[in-house]
């Protein structure tokens, strides 16, 4: 039988429809479907799709037990190297990943490995019964900062050994960025609770309401027993562009806009948390976090989005299949364009006008591509004379964070890179014996499959030094 | 959850209540402040930290009834729980090589006001307190300032209690008889810290304003308590839960955070409205 050129399709909301609810965009294969994708795998022998992966998910042996109808054996071989199966079948960016090394991708479409993983782990959070069997106690002490992708990947590898691990997390939900930052339309909050809930099942411990370099500090950690440390404390303080206009109300970082949106729970009806709804938004910035905010923002009520990025959409750096998500609710993509100063006024004696202090406006210029830059990106130029306005109730500023400065700055001797991320060894290790590190802390914002990654390799490295010590 | 080991009523509007949070009870110092929510649903607000008990594990605090939240807290009992609470959050108040200091407070931000007199008073240095209320009825902290001032200075705006008066009368006498301090630190609502940082001014004096924003996570990672310096003729951006809640008062733009504390305004009164109807109803 000739092979089918195509992916599967992925059942979706219609465009028009989903813009206004924030139910799950995707709707997942159906097992009809996952068994016909799951026979385009060619099971070749070099598996370089297994190269692709950052945590090295045995690919085309779950496949092949999807293949089979044998569902619950498919996850449970993903489960062997991934601690959050249902969320990287999500989030991930396969196309640059695994299924950007496909064999079949060469001549035709890739496997659509993350819809086939996505639908194995939603099979078993449907089906399976019983609870994850915690192992016998080796008796060492980890202890875990932060509960994002990195930490609950570094605490399931450790809990999966035999160590007591204890994760601490500032907030008063577990799952760190899965929660605050990325939207229950691409991701179910359900569906995190339900991988911390095998953690907490392995015998992982999840303190919430612990900030680790305030409630407690590193040394500290120690002091009580643990014997090793991972930090995942994620990527801090949101940046602005220091343009002028950017205290007025209205004007959000895509960190304080999604927060309260996702963890505060501001997008369901009577919210304790509010939000600006409706009006016109401007989400300046192009990547993932800043798809995100745009199209919450329209599930919200805005009247009209706008994506206001400074270069053209080939140096985008959201994920396509965002993008075009994106177009079809109607986000209007300014692209070429940047911001010089957001409009509003402020008069501070004149309390009763309800505009006052608030957006009015966002001003850009229009921006043409010069020579490459240190980044290898052809560099945004200005075009002398293009100033435009766009009118707008709010703003949303999605250009970046910069590391939490909290850990380093009460751990002795742990060393940070010039941009403030942790410094780490190919392990994890940081400068200090017994501190490892991963993720956005040390990276700077990127993706949640690359700090799972990070999260495994500082585990591992973990182990082998508990067990030779 | 966090159980209310005591609650006690300071006035028709302000409550204290100590809370079981023995890590934070460890750690906090006068000028930081912790983030709660009251229930499962509930939004996180800050306050600042009005005392700690580390023996017993207990961290005080003192709020006003202003909205939703602290109506929502207001009607929880002793011995029953708060959902979250996380600590200590911000920089404590600096104190090192201050031997004379005014202490400024206004309102419900005497409660903050109060322990940072009691540190200063017990590292020995000289305590001058001003405290302002609008009337009587709302006067809390009194005999707690009394103990820890060298000397106290009470005024109400509508002249019901003690002196008649802004609190930056009796500081502008004292700084035009020729008084000196080593710095003013004023806690209460932003119009008077603006206002005593102007009456300081062209004294010399420096001021420390400790700034109350709207806030999230209180870890830095939002930004929405963010504020603007102006250092050197530039404008800076901090943000308040990792940089203050202490600020040089010469720097900041009261105005924009005025303005930016009245962000969600209606939205607060109406949410406020429902939660008050909630318990009359019940």
């Amino acid at each position: 039988m000739p092979v089918n050129p195509k992916k599967h399709e992925m059942p979706t909301q219609a465009p028009q429809v989903r813009a206004h609810n924030f139910s799950e965009v995707a709707l997942g294969y159906t097992e009809e479907i996952a068994v016909e994708e799951a026979a385009r795998c060619l099971n070749c022998k070099n598996q370089p799709c297994v190269a692709g992966c950052p945590v090295n998910i045995h690919i085309p042996e779950f496949i092949q037990k999807v293949k089979a109808c044998d569902f619950e054996g498919a996850y449970q071989i993903i489960s062997q190297t991934s601690s959050l199966p249902a969320v990287c079948g999500r989030v991930c960016p396969q196309e640059t990943q695994c299924e950007s090394k496909c064999t079949l991708g060469r001549r035709f479409e890739p496997v659509g490995i993350g819809r086939l993983e996505r639908f194995a782990a939603d099979w078993h959070n449907a089906h399976a019964s019983g609870k994850a069997q915690a192992p016998e106690s080796n008796g060492h002490r980890v202890a875990v900062v932060g509960s994002g992708p990195s930490g609950l990947t570094c605490a399931g590898d450790l809990a999966k050994k035999g160590y007591k691990v204890s994760v601490f997390e500032a907030l008063h939900t577990a799952g760190g960025v899965l929660v605050y930052g990325i939207p229950e339309f691409r991701l179910p909050k359900a569906i995190v609770a339900r991988e911390v809930e095998t953690l907490k099942e392995l015998g992982v411990d999840v303190e919430p309401n612990v900030v680790i370099g305030k409630t407690l500090t590193i040394d500290e950690l120690f002091e009580m027993g643990y014997e090793a440390v991972f930090v995942g404390s994620g990527a801090g303080l949101p940046r602005f562009m220091n343009i002028p206009g950017e205290s007025l109300k209205g004007v959000y970082s895509a960190n304080e806009f999604l927060t309260r949106s996702n963890l505060m729970k501001a997008y369901q009806e009577d919210p304790t948390t509010p939000i600006m709804k409706g009006g016109n938004v401007a989400v300046v910035g192009g990547g993932n976090v800043a798809m995100d905010a745009a199209r919450t923002a329209l599930r919200l009520g805005a009247e009209h989005v706008y994506i206001v990025y400074r270069r053209s959409m080939e140096e985008l750096p959201a994920r396509r299949e965002e993008v075009e998500h994106a177009q079809e609710e109607g986000i209007d993509f300014r692209l070429l364009c940047n911001p010089v100063e957001i409009l509003g006024y402020n008069d501070p004696d004149d309390p009763r006008d309800e505009k006052n202090g608030f957006v009015t406006g966002i001003r850009c210029v229009k921006m043409e591509l010069g020579e490459p830059d240190a980044s290898g990106r052809r560099r945004p130029v200005v075009i002398p004379g293009s100033e435009f306005d766009l009118d707008v109730d709010a703003v949303i500023m999605s250009i970046g964070t910069s590391p939490n400065p909290l850990i380093k700055s009460t751990t002795k001797g742990l060393e940070v890179n010039s941009h403030g991320g942790i410094i780490v060894n190919e392990d994890g290790l940081t400068s200090r014996e017994g501190v490892y590190a991963g993720g956005d802390a040390v990276t700077g914002a990127a993706t949640v499959i690359s700090a799972m990654g990070a999260g495994k390799v500082a585990a591992r490295a973990i182990d082998a030094y508990l067990t030779n010590r | 959850m966090y159980k209310i080991v005591r609650k006690k009523v300071l006035n028709p509007t302000v409550t204290q209540m100590e809370i079981e949070a023995p890590l934070v009870a460890a750690k906090a110092k006068p000028g930081q402040f912790i983030i709660l929510r009251v229930n499962e649903a509930g939004e996180r607000i800050p306050l600042t930290v009005a005392g700690t008990n580390p023996e017993e594990g207990t961290v005080k605090i003192i709020f006003q009834v202003v909205g939703a939240t602290t109506e929502l807290l207001n009607h929880k009992n002793e011995g029953e729980s708060i959902q979250d609470f996380v600590g200590p959050l911000g920089v404590a108040t600096h104190t090192e090589g201050i031997k004379k200091v005014c202490i400024i407070g206004g309102g419900v931000g005497c409660a903050i006001a109060m322990p940072v007199a009691q540190e200063f008073h017990r590292l020995g240095a000289e305590v001058t307190s001003i405290i302002g209320f609008r009337s009587k009825d709302l006067l809390i902290l009194e005999d707690e300032f009394r103990a820890c001032s060298d000397r106290l200075i009470v005024m109400t705006d509508d002249g019901s209690y003690a002196r008649r008066g802004n609190v930056t009368v009796p500081l502008k006498e004292m700084l035009e008889a020729g008084e000196t301090f080593d710095t003013i630190i004023t806690i209460g609502p932003l119009i008077m810290m603006k206002f005593v940082t102007l009456t300081a001014k062209p004294f010399g004096v420096p001021v420390t304003a400790s700034m109350n924003p709207i806030m999230i996570d209180g870890t830095g990672m939002c930004g929405g308590c963010r504020l603007t310096l102006n250092q050197d003729g530039k404008r800076v951006t901090r943000f308040a839960c990792v940089d203050g809640p202490d600020f040089n008062a010469y720097e900041i733009d009261f105005d924009e955070a005025m303005s930016r504390g009245r962000m969600y305004f209606g939205y607060e009164r109406r949410a406020h409205e429902e939660v008050c109807n909630l318990f009359k109803n019940a």
